[in-house]
């Protein structure tokens, strides 16, 4: 997905975006893709795609968005992402348990809803200090959640190994379980978030949340309600990464404990917004394929290359190596994120005169948070 | 412009000879007739040290079988690794990819070798029908195969290494009366794998009415000065160590720091490999390790393999030192379960490459006595194995062995046993638990009248 | 009481490892802004080459010699191609850009010298002295020492050199300091090869307590606390946090663990770390008001 088409999602959505021939047009490659994502992946895609590739990069977008509205748009510098995913995980399993008569949408909204709440205490430093201080200080909230659901049996009802597991996925009889099930819910529930955050970061939430993030005393001085903004920013931010978190848990990996939420895995979305693109929706889905499938392109790639002459070891070595340099060329080449290469290539390819204004928030405004 | 153009260019050109690469190689044509074996494997990252000897064991075992043996029943294996760092995720997806077979031969067995993973494929297994082995870790419930049809903890769960360390215990005291009154604690790590031995140990400790006291170590255990502090304050009579990585080194060196007597120290499964103690150095010599993989190269398998494999420069270990040692072993050890539960799958099935659902039949029907040991010659290398529906576990004993500063010594007589029968009924009242939140319908014992 | 001292030194020994780690970043983040998240994957490089070079035969000096040499031209690789680069980006790529080269360190290491698990022994006895009731650790003692030695070499350095001092001013205010002719470039160079220093130091005695093997990397974990608490700009600051993080790990491990049924060892000093940012949001010893809103 370019992020020009989703650009054009946030103008299809956007409130009092004129709706003339341009405004559709810009509307139809999305309009597309989302078809094509809908109709022809369900019916074209193998249990491996859907498993391995799809779910997770969707899932990973998702949390991406979420660290993005906060990080990327308010300005707020979180490595607390793992706990947010893990407490909407856990908030879901406990819902669906213990409330088995709320629909599963429900659960899922009201799990990130709860995720939302413990992302706007640990938020609450972000009043006092900012910057990598505040980085460090979500650190706080990363080891000790994590250890809260590893710890106390009751999140797990009491399970031998502290892990959670799916209940039946079912939405209105319907049972999901099947890999093109589990798509359909995750790629539903992120093109809907999805569209709504678009919509969000063009309202005063939004407009505010930059103001914060580009100078937060100048913000003040106009008036803008900058603790209410940060604090809003938590919520949101926390709330998408926990419905990421459900997922990761229920559509993805089925079973999983509070490790599968640990500090690596809010490295890896940091990773996502850094190399998307901070600022951008589409950034994330850019973003979470470059993370999450190049390594698999990698592994796949120098299996077949050299799989059965080069020691496994050693192969496995310089993958990692690869990857980890891949990452440096692209910080160093792309220091705005892969989304604003994305866009510039997008207006290359348009005819003259129907790309547009330059427009405010685009991606690679990244404003330096730090 | 012209640069964003070139860079498409390039990047469509590195995909095309991506795509190219898969689409060339030769269909192998006679791989229908081979048995597909895939290895998920960890060759980098941070337990690399422990996944290195462990496939050499793995691999240099199926080498044998192919080399020597022709195939089991002249059906030969083949293979190709996934890396999954030990990391949930990627695990997935090598699961995910090879689980469809390779050039129409299925995949009879999977090996997840890794607690986390083994979780996240518990319920796809069950989809694929592809049976998960996982030996000295998994969910202990699962030796209840009527809800767990998929999942494999063969030959040592963590209740039975629990269990059998206690025995080993009681076997020094001088029988099981004696434990009355003793003071064990377990140094565990602080992660859901590590906690997993509470619940039998407490039942355990009800049982014989020694003392149990339960010391978390936080991941990675890299320090642990506070917790053998509080050992030397609680002067337990035995220290059951179960740790992870670098936990297990530390742990025997702050012992020596604070005093505690090395040789009262068992480490568990996951603390009982040369990896484990060599970085503790001098001060390890005495150490215990209660293990479902005795470590030495004089089992009989092991002077073959030595023979035909080692000798010919055919092995997969780069290492020699590490040939039998306890990780290389232990691969050893899941190679010939494997082997012999596609064996077992054949004589009902037929000489030709086992699916998944045979491969169930084949686990569960496995019955590895002692002649068939002597036969493998994997007599006292692994113990003798009897898996049904009801018992996915089957063994339940483990070897201690100790530390003489450059190898290890088997010190227990024979197997030691573990309390399965105490056991049992816990565990499956855990899994009929399981079957109720997951709404699953246990399945029903055939062998059961 | 004999059991709480005890406690408390070994803590309070165990604290100057952990800011023997902190050191590191914060050399680099005083030079170059850099918050240096490689610094665990240079600890496990350097301790890595060494036990391999002494594996091979070579005399103790001579390894440690060949180590540093490495990590200094590891150091001048990093600042040619990761940081001028990536110069007058924000804080958060470079920071992104250390980790990506983590992964390249690791990798390298591992694909070099292997990653099977080394001892390493320094020949120090680690037998424990007994003063009264007390047990103290001979080895944390002697670790404790060669840390507090190389932190008074290294203010030494920067106090006194023509380095030291172009440093401070670098952190002071780099616009001046380029101006007035101080060449940044060949000064993160040094920096990056003192931080390599300083991580072989780490990685010797981190590594002899351990073995030397993957786990090296995680010591990090426990000196982001420490920074958070001394400060990401001051040498001292990393001392006396070190100290705090290892005391109150070890008190809570006892006192506060069991009230909760738990190790709280992985995120108490973080809670502890935040509280201080509250209270005091330079840190102790930040020499500068950081960043507070």
């Amino acid at each position: 997905m370019s992020s020009a088409e989703t650009e054009a999602a946030a103008d299809f959505v956007a409130p009092g975006a004129a709706r003339d021939w341009r405004g559709l047009r810009r509307a139809l490659p999305l309009g597309l893709l989302l078809a094509v994502a809908f109709v022809i992946v369900p019916l074209a895609g193998t249990d491996y795609w859907f498993n391995a590739i799809l779910i997770p990069f969707l899932i990973m977008a998702l949390a991406g968005l979420g660290l993005n509205l906060l990080m990327g748009y308010a300005g707020q510098a979180s490595l607390g992402t793992g706990a947010f995913m893990a407490t909407g995980a856990y908030a879901t399993y406990n819902l669906l348990l213990r409330l088995p008569d709320i629909p599963l949408p429900i659960s899922l909204v009201l799990g990130g809803l709860i995720a939302g709440a413990v992302g706007v205490v640990v938020g609450l430093p972000s009043l006092r200090i900012k910057g990598f201080y505040l980085l460090a200080s979500t650190l706080a909230a990363q080891f000790l959640l994590e250890w809260i659901f590893n710890q106390y049996g009751w999140f797990s009802n009491y399970s031998t190994s502290s892990s959670i597991s799916a209940p039946k996925l079912a939405i209105l009889g319907q049972d999901l379980s099947s890999p093109v099930g589990r798509y359909l819910m995750t790629l539903t529930a992120v093109v809907a978030i999805a569209a709504v955050a678009a919509r969000l970061v063009k309202s005063q939430t939004g407009r505010a949340w930059s103001a914060v993030r580009d100078m937060d005393t100048a913000a003040a001085v106009i008036g803008v309600p900058v603790a209410r903004s940060k604090l809003s920013a938590f919520f949101v931010g926390a709330a998408v990464c926990g419905v990421a978190g459900a997922l990761w848990a229920f559509a993805y990996l089925g079973t999983v404990d509070a490790r599968s939420f640990g500090l690596d895995r809010s490295f890896q979305v940091m990773f996502i917004i850094i190399v998307g693109g901070m600022g951008s929706i589409a950034g994330n889905f850019i973003g979470s394929a470059f993370i999450v499938l190049l390594p698999i392109l990698l592994s796949q790639v120098s299996d077949r290359l050299f799989g059965g002459t080069v020691d496994a070891g050693q192969l496995a070595n310089l993958q990692r190596i690869a990857f980890g340099a891949l990452i440096i060329w692209f910080l160093i080449k792309e220091p705005a994120g892969l989304a604003a290469l994305a866009e510039r290539g997008w207006r290359r390819l348009r005819p003259s005169g129907t790309a547009g204004p330059e427009r405010g928030s685009r991606p690679g405004n990244t404003g330096k948070i730090f | 412009m012209n640069i964003l153009r070139q860079r498409i260019r390039r990047a469509a050109a590195l995909f095309a000879v991506a795509a190219g690469v898969g689409a060339a190689l030769p269909a192998a044509a006679d791989d229908a007739k081979q048995q597909y074996f895939p290895l998920a494997t960890f060759r980098v990252g941070a337990y690399a040290s422990s996944g290195i000897p462990v496939w050499a064991g793995t691999i240099d075992y199926l080498r044998y079988i192919n080399e020597v043996e022709g195939g089991i029943n002249g059906v030969k294996l083949f293979w190709d690794e996934c890396e999954t760092e030990w990391a949930v995720e990627k695990g997935v997806e090598c699961y995910e990819r090879v689980k469809g077979g390779k050039n129409g031969s299925p995949v009879p067995i999977f090996l997840p070798h890794g607690d986390p993973i083994t979780k996240a494929l518990t319920e796809k297994s069950v989809a694929d029908k592809i049976p998960l082995v996982t030996i000295a870790h998994g969910r202990t419930e699962a030796i209840d195969g009527r809800v767990f049809p998929y999942s494999f903890p063969a030959v040592f769960t963590f209740w039975s290494e629990a269990s059998s360390a206690i025995n080993f215990i009681a076997e020094r005291a001088g029988g099981k009366d004696k434990l009355k009154g003793l003071k064990i604690a377990t140094v565990y790590h602080d992660s859901p794998y590590g906690k997993e031995t509470q619940t039998p140990l407490a039942l355990l400790a009800k049982t014989y009415g020694f003392e149990d006291i339960q010391i978390p170590v936080p991941h990675p255990g890299n320090d642990q000065s506070a917790q053998w502090a509080r050992i030397r304050q609680l002067k337990p009579d035995w220290v059951f160590l179960r740790g992870w990585g670098v936990m297990t080194p530390v742990a025997i060196k702050t012992a020596a720091k604070v005093g505690f007597p090395v040789d009262r120290i068992i480490g568990g499964v996951w603390s009982g490999s040369e990896e484990d103690v060599r970085p503790a150095g001098k001060v390890g010599k005495g150490y215990l390790a209660i293990t479902p993989f005795p470590a030495g190269a004089d089992f009989e398998i092991l002077k073959k393999i030595k023979e035909h494999i080692v000798d010919k420069g055919k092995s997969d270990l780069k290492d020699l030192k590490s040939f039998g040692s306890v990780y290389y072993n232990s691969g050893v050890n899941e190679a010939i379960i494997a082997v012999e539960a596609i064996r077992t799958a054949q004589k009902k099935f037929g000489a030709r490459p086992i699916n998944g659902e045979e491969g169930q039949w084949g686990l569960e029907n496995l019955n590895l006595d002692d002649a068939r040991l002597k036969e493998i010659g994997a007599y006292g290398l692994q113990q003798p194995l009897k898996l049904s529906v009801r018992d996915h576990e089957g063994g339940g004993a483990g070897k201690v062995l100790q530390w003489d500063g450059e190898a290890w010594a088997i010190v227990s007589d024979g197997w030691v046993k573990s309390d399965r029968e105490l056991l049992l009924p816990l565990i499956y009242e855990r899994a009929a638990a399981y079957a109720k939140e997951k709404r699953i319908t246990p399945r029903p014992d055939p062998t059961s009248n | 009481m004999a059991f709480l001292i005890e406690t408390l030194i070994g803590g309070l020994l165990s604290g100057v490892m952990y800011a023997l780690v902190a050191i590191g970043f914060v050399l680099i983040y005083k030079a170059s802004g850099v918050f240096n998240f490689a610094q665990g994957a240079m600890v496990l490089c350097a301790a890595l080459t060494f036990v391999t070079l002494r594996d091979q035969g070579l005399a103790f000096w001579f390894a440690a010699l060949v180590t540093l040499a490495i990590m200094v031209v590891l150091a001048i690789a990093v600042e040619r191609v990761v940081l001028r680069p990536l110069m007058n980006q924000s804080q958060i790529t470079l920071f992104m850009a250390t980790l990506g080269l983590s992964f390249v360190i690791e990798g390298m290491s591992q694909l070099v010298m292997g990653a099977s698990v080394h001892e390493l022994d320094l020949g120090i006895v680690d037998t424990p002295v007994e003063v009264g009731p007390i047990l103290v650790s001979q080895f944390d003692l002697v670790a404790a020492a060669a840390a507090g030695i190389l932190v008074l070499a290294l203010s030494v350095f920067f106090n006194v050199t023509r380095i030291g001092i172009s440093l401070r001013a670098i952190a002071d205010d780099p616009q001046a300091a380029l101006s007035i002719g101080i060449r940044l470039q060949r000064l993160w160079r040094i920096v990056w090869g003192v931080a390599g220093f300083v991580a072989l130091v780490a990685g010797l005695l981190w590594g002899s307590r351990q073995g030397v093997q993957f786990s090296l990397t995680f010591v990090v974990l426990k000196a982001l606390p420490v920074l958070i608490i001394g400060g990401f700009t001051s040498i001292a600051g990393a001392i006396v946090g070190g100290l705090i993080v290892g005391a109150a790990d070890a008190l809570a491990e006892i006192y506060v663990g069991p009230l909760l049924g738990g190790s709280v060892s992985t995120w108490f000093v973080y809670v502890l770390a935040v509280a201080f940012l509250l209270i005091r949001p330079a840190g102790l010893f930040g020499e500068r008001a950081i960043e507070r809103v």
